[in-house]
Order: structure tokens, then sequence, then C-alpha cells
């Protein structure tokens, strides 16, 4: 390996044959670096989608009552499947598998907010407390709702951090009264959200208190759960033994696709993975065709090496090379044209994924982070040197054989 | 120093053997100056192959110092021929991409002889042969006759017992061709074996025995006598 010789022959022919080394070498190249951008393209749309779902919690499942389109019971269809308490109640205390669970009360009026002078207009949601872990919601001052809000009807607020801003531009907010279509609530947290900014421009009051105040009877509009580590399959479980005793109280049929909507994000997360997985797949696919092409080019450029070295593999055999060395000589040049071609792709090839990711802004959906993984990146530089070896195998076992007799013969 | 003893050798040419070789017996003893001639297709080229342990024969043996050559590994081979035998060919057969001096060198690389210890020992060969000043020098910016004088000294380097010439004249003006044989006569006094294959019947007379090959047989096995040189 570190034998000067071996290095100088192996300068000496690269040098003799500059164009088709270029050739080698650029086909090499061209193939390391195609994967590498391929690859960091598809990380990017990975880690974009993932996070994507950083918004809410993955592994929740969210139901909402619709109308019913199939007659049960005698009951016509087209009538309002509503939930209410009782129905929260019920999955609260008889399924089993749930982590947190919220209701979500929709106020029907649009709301006003205003603080003294300032008036916004953003979004209520009427929630139970642990819906702070369904909207991984980050608490950065105070509280969020909590259980004695619940019971004890407190008008009370959390507020996002851009409300805090939209408001209160010149005073801190915690602890002062805002007023929601003229009913004032005391601000007792500001929160903060890992998903997208619209999330912090949200207000949240508790359920029962948001019920009372603005005219909900019992009714609610969602129940949303957590199911802990569940898998794709428990959670599928536990999303129909909800839907079943949801259909029970309020009498659809659970043959009714339109009754109730039942969003199950690890269904969604794991379908949208699948989808990255089988485009990741494909860009494998890809690019291991661009490195089999590589590897051929290889093949083939160390067959013609071969063919136009025979007279002089002929010399050497006659004056006493083993076909070993021989052997040696000529993977070696391989080995080193495809492990420096391949090494230069990938740096071509992580500087440019690096370059787009300087470009890149930070928030773009569906893309961010198209890094490759090194390790990954040299693993494909490694098949490939290894690959292009044995390419280069074939035509120098052949060389290796070649008889001193008939190569000396070969003008 | 060598015995052929009713060696066979065939060609296959497609679906037709062809037997070029028809049992030859030999035998040269160490210090020879020996000349192998016979028209194209005798079979001479054929067997200085043979002798050189580049090729094998099919049938027959051959002894070779002591060592019965027959069906050698590739790396045997090489290294017998890397230790006992020196090659001289018509077309010189020198590496393009190497000086003089790396030329000649090359037997002592297969010889895992250390660099500058093989460079030193390449000077004193090309010194031999006259072309110290050319030990930079490319091939194709030398002569015939400088080039064969370097393909001598690289026969020579590794000490051989034995040097195999094929034609070494064919490529060379008659001038050229006489210094030529005046170093090939040289080595031979030295005490090393020498075969020549020629067609041409003034280098033939130069060695001390010439060998006449027809048809595969040994037609001829003659002591050129000179006395007017003895």
């Amino acid at each position: 390996m570190f034998d000067i010789d071996k290095w100088q022959e192996i300068f000496a022919t690269i040098a003799k044959n500059k164009l088709r080394t270029f050739l080698t070498a650029f086909s090499v190249a061209w193939g390391i670096f195609m994967l590498v951008i391929l690859l960091g393209a598809g990380n990017g749309l990975k880690y974009g989608v993932s996070n994507m779902f950083k918004d809410d919690a993955i592994n929740s499942i969210w139901i909402s009552g619709g109308m019913t389109s199939i007659p049960y019971k005698g009951l016509q269809p087209g009538r309002q499947v509503q939930f209410t308490n009782e129905d929260f109640d019920m999955v609260k205390s008889q399924i089993e598998g749930i982590d947190h669970i919220s209701a979500r009360f929709n106020i029907r009026s649009g709301i006003t907010v205003n603080y003294k002078n300032e008036y916004g207009s953003f979004s209520v949601r009427c929630v139970h407390p642990d819906y702070k872990y369904l909207e991984k919601t980050i608490i950065k001052e105070g509280r969020f709702v909590n259980d004695l809000d619940i019971s004890e009807y407190r008008k009370v607020v959390a507020i996002g951090v851009r409300v805090r801003d939209a408001l209160f531009a010149h005073e801190p907010a915690m602890g002062k009264y805002i007023n929601l279509n003229g009913i004032s609530f005391k601000v007792v947290g500001i929160f903060e959200d890992e998903g997208s900014e619209g999330e912090t421009e949200m207000l949240y009051i508790p359920i029962s208190t948001a019920q009372r105040t603005f005219n909900g009877a019992n009714n609610i509009n969602q129940i949303m759960v957590t199911v802990g580590d569940a898998d794709l399959e428990e959670s599928m479980k536990i999303a129909n033994n909800i839907r079943e005793k949801l259909a029970k109280r309020n009498n659809f049929s659970l043959d009714d696709p339109k009754a109730a909507y039942v969003r199950n994000s690890i269904e969604q997360f794991q379908n949208i993975m699948g989808v990255i997985g089988g485009i990741q797949a494909f860009i494998w696919v890809i690019g291991i065709g661009t490195i089999l092409a590589g590897v051929v080019g290889v093949g083939n450029i160390m067959m013609i090496v071969v063919k136009e070295r025979t007279k002089e593999i002929g010399i050497r055999k006659a004056i006493g090379a083993t076909p070993w060395s021989i052997l040696s000589l000529i993977i070696q040049e391989s080995v080193f044209i495809t492990s420096m071609a391949g090494y230069l792709g990938l740096i071509l090839g992580v500087g440019l994924l690096s370059l787009v990711a300087s470009f890149v802004p930070a928030d773009t959906p569906m893309f961010s982070n198209p890094e490759i993984n090194l390790v990954v990146a040299f693993e494909a530089m490694i098949l490939l040197v290894v690959a292009g070896t044995a390419a280069g195998m074939v035509p120098a076992v052949k060389a290796a054989r070649i008889r001193p007799i008939e190569a000396l013969r070969d003008e | 120093m060598l015995t052929l003893k009713d060696i066979h050798k065939s060609y296959q040419m497609g679906h037709n053997s062809l037997h070029v070789l028809k049992g030859i017996n030999l035998e040269i003893k160490e210090g020879e100056l020996v000349s192998i001639m016979g028209s194209s297709g005798s079979g001479k080229s054929t067997l200085l192959n043979i002798l050189g342990i580049l090729d094998n024969y099919d049938s027959g043996s051959y002894t070779l110092n002591g060592t019965l050559i027959k069906d050698l590994s590739e790396t045997k081979a090489a290294v017998y021929r890397n230790k006992l035998i020196g090659f001289i060919f018509q077309s010189f057969n020198l590496i393009s991409f190497k000086n003089a001096m790396e030329n000649v060198a090359l037997p002592l690389y297969y010889q895992n002889v250390g660099r500058i210890k093989r460079n030193r020992m390449a000077m004193e060969y090309l010194e031999k042969v006259g072309l110290a000043a050319w030990a930079e020098h490319r091939p194709n910016e030398l002569s015939g006759g400088q080039k064969q004088r370097v393909a001598i000294a690289r026969a020579l380097i590794s000490q051989p017992k034995l040097i195999l010439a094929d034609e070494p004249t064919g490529a060379l003006d008659s001038q050229t061709s006489l210094e030529v044989m005046e170093v090939l006569k040289d080595i031979n006094r030295s005490g090393i074996t020498v075969v020549i294959v020629t067609h041409e019947h003034d280098i033939a007379a130069m060695t001390n025995r010439i060998i006449r090959l027809r048809d595969g047989h040994i037609e001829a096995n003659e002591i050129v006598s000179r006395p007017s040189n003895s």
C-alpha cells in the first residue's frame, strides 16, 4: 500500500491517461454527489414534515360530532350529532389506555378581545386542563387552565405570546383583566407553541366557564385524547372503542361514516411518514442506480486499462512479476481513483446541501435541514469503492492471468 | 544447465490442433553460447517460450538448473523467471513511461530489493553496457541499440543463470547487431549460459553451437568450429 514504486506507477498511468481518468473519476464523483443530494433532500422533506407534526401531540385522537347519513333505530338520517359533557365523562371514565383527555367547545359567535383600548381578533378555545398536552403548549409565565378553574367556573384565560404582544405592548399581562365579547377574564398564563406562530394567537379559557358564559349548555364539539406510547394498532383500537361508546350514547350507526369524525394523528403521522419512507426508498433506488452506473463506468475503464497495458503486464510477468503483484497494481489504481473521486463528490454534495440549507428559511413548510447523515454518506462511498474494486477485479484477474507470451505478442 | 526430454507442444486453433513441437530432446550445459535457428513456423519461438517458462508444454520434461519445470503455478513460474532467467526481446519490451534506470531496476523490484539499492545496482549495470549517461532517459529517447543494451542490463541485473534472447538483433542494423552480440559474448564469457534465437546466419555463426529446428524437430545440432579464432 505504501509502496512508492506502485504509487509512482499509478500516477504515471493516471498522468498518461488524463481524460480516461477524469471520466472515471467523474462518473464516480457524480454518483456520490447525486446520492448525497438526493438523500439530503429526502431528509429535508422528512424533517420538514416531522416539524409540522410538532404542533400537536402525535399520539392524539380527535373526535367531533357530524351529521348522521344513514338511518339508525328508526331515526332519520341528517340528524346532528351533538356531544355533551356526559359523553366526555363517559370516555374519560370508561376508555382504557387514555393518557390525557380534553373536550373543546366552540363559541358560535365571533369573539372580540380587548384590553382597554387595544382590540384584537383572536381565536378562543374552550378546553380542559389536559389540552395543553394535546397541543404541546409551552407555558412561559403563570399557568394553563386547571381543574379548579373548571369546577368553579372561573373566568380566567391563558394567552399566547402574540396575543400578549398585541394587547400588552407596554405593561405586564399577568393578572390583568381582558374582555372577551365584553366579559372580563383574568390573565393567568402566557404560553408559546412549538408549532406555527398562529398557535400563539390563541386564548384558552375553561370549557365549563365558556359553556355557561356563552350559552353552551352542556354541549361540547370535540373530544380529544392522547394515548401515551400506544402503537398504531392500539391507538386504532382505542379510537374504535371511543367511537363505539359515543355511537351507543348518541344513537348513530357504527357504519355511519359521517356521524362522527375521528382523526387519529398517529395514523396520519404514520401515513405521511409511510409516504416519505416511500420517497426515501425511491431516492435510494435512484441513488443506488447512479452509483451502479459509476461502478459500471469504473469497471469499463479498468477493462480498457488492462487491455491497453496488456503488453506492459506481459513484460512485467516475463521479468518476474507474480500474478498477485499485477492484480494489486490494477486494484490499487481503481481503489485510488474511486475513493478520491468519491470523496470529492461527497464534499461537493455536502457543500451544496449546506449552501441550500443556509438559504432555506427555518420555517419553510415540508422542508428543513436538508442534511445527510455523514455515516451514510461514507458508507455509500465505501460501497462505491468496494463495488468499483469489484468491477476492477474482473479485468484485473484477467490481467493477472495473462500468459506473458500472449501479452508480448500483443502489439 | 538445462535438459529437455521429448517435449511436445500443440496449440489449439479453433477446432484444429497445431502440433508445433514434436519431441524435442536437448541438453545445454552451463556456460554455453547456443543459437537456435529455423524458419518461421519451425517452432523456435515456442521452444524459447518453454525454455523461458513463459509457456507450458504438453508432455516430456524440462529440467532447469536441477529443477523440474512442469505445471508450475503462475506465481512459482514468475519466481523462477525472475531468479534464473534474463530475457532479451527483439522489440526490446521496455516500459515506455519508465526511464532507463527504472527499467533496468524493475526485476529487482519483484525481488523486493529496496529502492535505493535497486537504483544503485541499475546504474552499475547501465554503466556495464555503456549507458550510464542515459539513465534518466525514457525508451523513446533512445536508439534501437541503446534500447537493446538497456534490455540487456535489465536481463542481467537479477544475475540469472540463463539469458534467453529472442532475435536480439532483429530490429537493429548490422553494426549495432555486432555490438550487441559482443555484449552477449561478454556475458557468456562471465559464465552465464546464453541461448539466442535467430534466423540470421552470421549471428548464429558467432555462437558456439547451432541448433536447427525444422517442423518441430531438431534437424541439426552442430558445434561451430572456429579454427581462425581458437
